[in-house]
């Protein structure tokens, strides 16, 4: 038993070292002077050669024994550390874990006499000491008189090996120590006892820290994975001939072991990728203006309680079109689709399962398989993965990571119990625990003013929220539970998001926020995607806990939910999507704006609309807000009606700080679908027709809507000329409705030829150029020397822009109006002094 | 009609034990048993979190110590009439693969041993839903006791249930 329990010592001690060895290895090539550092390799290989002899395992001694002599001669200086050299030794790494991996299997010495290795180490050493002479012994005990030695014992002396399955097992009593305590402060609470009170305190600080404590056990740093990596890339850039600098920032930083384990595949993928895909040749790099060394640069720090990591690299970055292109290929994409796609959609196209973009499949990847599962194993832990490209400048993949699984906050709601047949009378209600990474924010109504801002579209509720209207889901119904027999007066909403998206969850009590130990549920309840897990309450219950994805793809508020729906549907990303809010007036049944464009839904009852300047007008938030009815403006045959006599319902459009109320017959729905335009405008005011969810919608000019419904121009700019340019169709006609609003004179272009060709008609014209278009357009587009407002597709995207020419260059978000007249202002300005003193279009503001 | 084939194996594993001992139930007047290695425990009534839109056999989750176990309704389980809400339920908590589960049934019998007694293949004439749950069936001198097929028994599977109507 003793001789199994060193043998097994003797392996985990030695895999610790060797993978220690590979990156002293990797940093000895760089720096092949460091004494310090051959002779913690040189102590490396004798120990275990020492162990090995000890234990009768003659044939890795044998090995150990001669990559030591070559190590030895390295030290004394009769040979030079040289690459060849270290990919020798780090094979025999290799063979020294192969064969200690038949050690733990059998407990007896490997076959495999590595007799080609010690060839070819002997040789390695003949040629370079360049004599015959004879390897001399290493000098025995070498280790125990190296000081260096001595001061990393003692490290090693104050920890000690235990068990993870131990640590599980304290980590679950931990777990239920907490229940405990939430039962007596509880039950503290109702009694008045000051010395029960007081030891319920100090319980209450011990498990807390105990908890913390039993925490920290699992925690590892996360070097413990990143340590494989400086081997990875030097192999991986030694086979493809590339020249790679790996820097590792914050090692230090703690994650919970499970966790650890979880990103470990996932993080040497985004490393590969980054060698094979990201990272050029040194000829490439060169070519465009890149030192020849590539540089990949991991980061890892906390941040809000969760663990960052960034994986950077400064290579070629996401190539836009061939993404496109294999998209296409694989049937992804449609070609008309790949067109409107912005930046940030295309780069979300890597996760697409099936997708590689490398040229050739190579020992490193390009198999296709890769993002989706990288997606997918980060997600399954709660993570989730942001991916920033710049084409030709690299590409940023940041994880975000949570600290620990097991015990989570979350919010404890409620349904009062109106449940059938009684249940030995005390039925005190059901409670459901909401993870707090899906909690968005809690809304009260109280009263009727709250909940006229409730809606019922069809069979589904929306709430306008600030304006924005919020899918709204009884959790009451989506359980299929039976209903309130009255509404009550009091609803409560809990704001939750998914996917990016959010809806709100009606319950009938919020209760508390608390830290819950996450359960997992029997397996004849697994197939519920409704529930994430259960808990145990502080009274002892068991809870569930809601999975918000699961609960909105049942109640059909996120992604398509058809009755095929599948788990599939949550993994694959949305593509060119809008949100349309759909609505009716007059003789268009189904007319649609972008809810991006929508400020606020209102309702005016007949008695709030007056007339101002022979308009109809209503007081609105201590303004005046024009009113413009859509049924006659679009059908202007269609006879004026008198006055209504139900209340009126209006889209409020915001244009820079004044607005305009487009007065519908009826709001249908909201939509999130792929739009597919279809630019034939069969009449005024009309942009063109979109299929959206099956059906075709009208799509509202409104330019020609709000025109109307103007009292006298109103402009921040002064009639320049704004050249935009804009791949798709639809942005750009929606960009020319609005920089027209706002003053501008618009000429439009669909890429970067065409404007350059429109430039010539036009030469003093402000660019505003979509960020999606190809780099070399943009290049082309700069060139031209003209002010250029940049306009991206998303937040991200314009966090990730930087201005090439300080002064001339502005970056905002499409459809910011406000921004975009504020940084077209200052372009304008800017370039004032050497053009044409600009022209006023009409009349200043009203 | 045939017989479906699995239950064969399942039966001659759990006759082959010489000597086993049975811990017994009633539910709806059946006597059934269940090997009593098989068993974690016997409780009472137990305060139940009932979980919405689970299968219908399942009736909620209890609290057993910290560990949330699944309680199966043996009578809905079997296809029998349901209970009088005004008699409580006791829980037989038995090991599986997936952890433990609680069984709902009426009344707790003793602990038996079957002696000579051979185990039978269930009659035809049960109904389907029962004789798929049952391994086989001993002839006691007073009474037929009924060995639930305890893998099977817990073998119910939540279905993702379409979304509801009207979407």
């Amino acid at each position: 038993m003793d001789d199994l329990e060193v043998v097994r010592e003797f392996i985990i001690e030695s895999g610790e070292n060797l993978s220690r060895l590979d990156n002293e290895l990797v940093e000895l090539e760089k720096r092949p002077d460091d004494p310090r550092l051959l002779a913690s390799v040189f102590r490396t290989f004798h120990t275990i050669k020492g162990t090995c002899g000890f234990l009768g395992f003659p044939r890795l001694e044998a090995l150990t024994h001669e990559a030591e002599s070559v190590l030895s001669r390295l030290r004394s200086g009769e040979q030079k550390v040289s690459p060849d050299l270290i990919s020798l030794i780090l094979e025999v790494i290799d063979a020294t874990r192969a064969h200690l991996a038949v050690i733990e299997a059998t407990g007896a010495d490997g076959a495999d006499h590595h007799s080609r290795l010690i060839v070819r180490l002997k040789e390695a050493g003949a040629a370079q000491s360049g004599g015959a002479s004879p390897p001399e012994s290493p000098p025995q005990g070498g280790a125990a008189a190296d000081p260096a030695a001595e001061s990393a014992s003692a490290l090693s002396d104050s920890a000690i090996r235990v068990d993870v399955t131990l640590l599980d097992k304290l980590m679950n009593l931990v777990g239920e120590l907490v229940l405990a305590r939430n039962q007596v402060l509880q039950h503290q609470m109702r009694n008045e006892d000051a010395s029960l009170s007081a030891t319920s305190q100090r319980l209450n600080l011990i498990t807390t820290e105990l908890q913390e404590g039993v925490m920290k056990t699992r925690m590892q740093p996360i070097g413990v994975v990143w340590n494989k990596l400086p081997r990875l890339v030097r192999d991986i850039s030694c086979s493809l001939g590339k020249q790679i600098r790996l820097d590792l920032l914050g090692a230090a930083t703690e994650l919970d072991k499970t966790i650890i384990e979880a990103i470990k595949d996932p993080l040497t993928h985004l490393v590969r990728n980054c060698c094979d895909h990201g990272i050029e040749c040194p000829a490439a790099r060169e070519i465009r203006g890149k030192p020849p060394t590539g540089r990949i640069l991991l980061r890892a720090w906390h941040e809000g309680g969760l663990v960052m990591i960034e994986i950077r690299d400064d290579g070629a970055g996401l190539d836009p079109e061939a993404l496109k292109q294999k998209a296409i290929a694989t049937g992804h994409l449609r070609p008309d689709q790949a067109e409107r796609l912005s930046a940030h959609e295309v780069s979300q196209l890597v996760f697409l399962p099936g997708l590689s973009t490398a040229r050739a499949v190579t020992s490193v990847s390009g198999r296709g398989v890769g993002m989706d599962v990288v997606r997918c194993n980060i997600e399954r832990i709660g993570g989730s993965v942001e991916l920033n490209s710049r084409t030709g400048e690299g590409l940023c993949v940041r994880l975000k990571i949570p600290l620990t699984l097991a015990i989570i906050p979350g919010l404890v709601v409620s349904l009062a119990d109106r449940c059938g047949p009684p249940r030995d009378g005390a039925c005190p209600g059901m409670a459901f625990v909401i993870p707090q990474v899906n909690l968005v924010e809690l809304v009260r109504l109280e009263g009727d003013t709250g909940q006229a801002n409730m809606h019922r579209i069809r069979n589904s509720r929306v709430y306008r929220l600030r304006g924005q209207l919020l899918p709204v889901v009884d959790l009451r119904e989506a359980l299929g539970l039976p209903g309130a027999d009255t509404p009550a007066s009091v609803v409560n909403i809990v704001v939750v998001q998914a996917e990016n998206r959010q809806f709100g969850l009606v319950v009938d009590g919020i209760q508390d926020t608390q830290e819950i130990v996450v359960k997992p549920l029997g397996k004849q309840l697994k197939g519920l995607d409704v529930y994430a897990g259960a808990t145990i309450m502080g009274d002892g219950r068991v809870a569930l806990i809601l999975d918000v994805v699961g609960l909105g793809q049942r109640a059909a508020v996120l992604g398509d939910t058809g009755p095929h729906t599948g788990p599939e549907s949550r993994t694959s990303p949305m593509l060119d999507r809008q949100r349309l809010l759909v609505f009716g007036a007059g003789r268009f049944a189904r007319l649609a704006v972008p809810v991006s464009l929508v400020s606020r839904l209102e309702e005016f009852a007949p008695s709030d609309i007056e007339s101002a300047g022979g308009r109809d007008v209503v007081q609105y938030r201590g303004g005046i807000l024009p009113l413009v009815r859509l049924a006659t403006l679009l059908d202007p045959g269609l006879p004026a009606i008198g006055a209504p006599e139900q209340s009126l319902e209006v889209i409020v459009i915001h244009d820079g700080d004044r607005g305009t109320g487009v007065v519908v017959d009826r709001i249908l729905d909201i939509v999130e679908d792929e739009v597919s335009v279809r630019e034939s405008a069969a009449c005024a005011g009309i942009l063109g027709s979109a299929v959206v969810g099956g059906r075709l919608v009208d799509l509202l000019d409104l330019r020609f809507v709000l025109e109307h419904g103007r009292f006298g121009a109103r402009s921040t700019g002064g009639g320049e000329t704004v050249l935009v340019v804009e791949p798709s169709g639809f942005a750009r006609g929606l960009l020319r409705s609005g920089l027209e609003m706002a003053g501008y004179r618009v000429v439009e272009a669909a890429s970067a030829p065409a404007a350059l060709a429109a430039l010539e008609k036009h030469p003093g014209a402000i660019l505003a150029a979509s960020l999606d278009l190809d780099p070399e357009g943009r290049e082309s587009l700069m060139a031209a020397g003209r002010p250029l407002l940049a306009l991206a597709a998303d937040a991200g995207q314009q966090a990730g822009w930087s201005a090439a020419r300080e002064g001339l260059e502005e970056c905002q978000c499409k459809f910011d109006w406000e921004a975009m007249a504020r940084s077209l202002k200052k372009l304008s300005a800017a370039v004032a002094g050497g053009r044409e003193v600009p022209v006023s279009a009409g009349p200043g503001r009203s | 009609m045939s017989r479906p084939l699995a239950i064969e194996p399942v039966a001659a594993r759990s006759s082959v034990r010489a000597g086993a001992q049975y811990a017994t139930f009633f539910v709806d007047g059946l006597f059934f048993g269940v090997d009593v290695l098989e068993v974690q425990e016997i409780l009472r009534e137990q305060t139940m979190t009932p979980v919405p839109l689970a299968p219908a056999e399942v009736e909620g989750l209890i609290n057993l110590r910290g560990q949330i176990v699944t309680a199966l309704d043996m009578r809905r389980r079997l296809g029998l009439a349901p209970r009088n809400t005004a008699t409580a339920a006791m829980n037989v908590v038995i090991h599986t693969g997936g952890g433990a589960v609680s069984l709902l049934v009426d009344e707790i019998g003793d602990v038996i041993e079957t002696g000579a007694a051979a185990l039978e293949p269930p009659p035809e004439n049960l109904s389907p839903l029962t004789r798929d749950l049952i391994a086989g069936i001993f002839q006691l001198e007073e009474r037929l006791l009924l060995l639930l097929d305890v893998d099977k028994t817990v073998q119910v599977t939540a279905a993702p249930a379409p979304g509801p109507a009207g979407v």
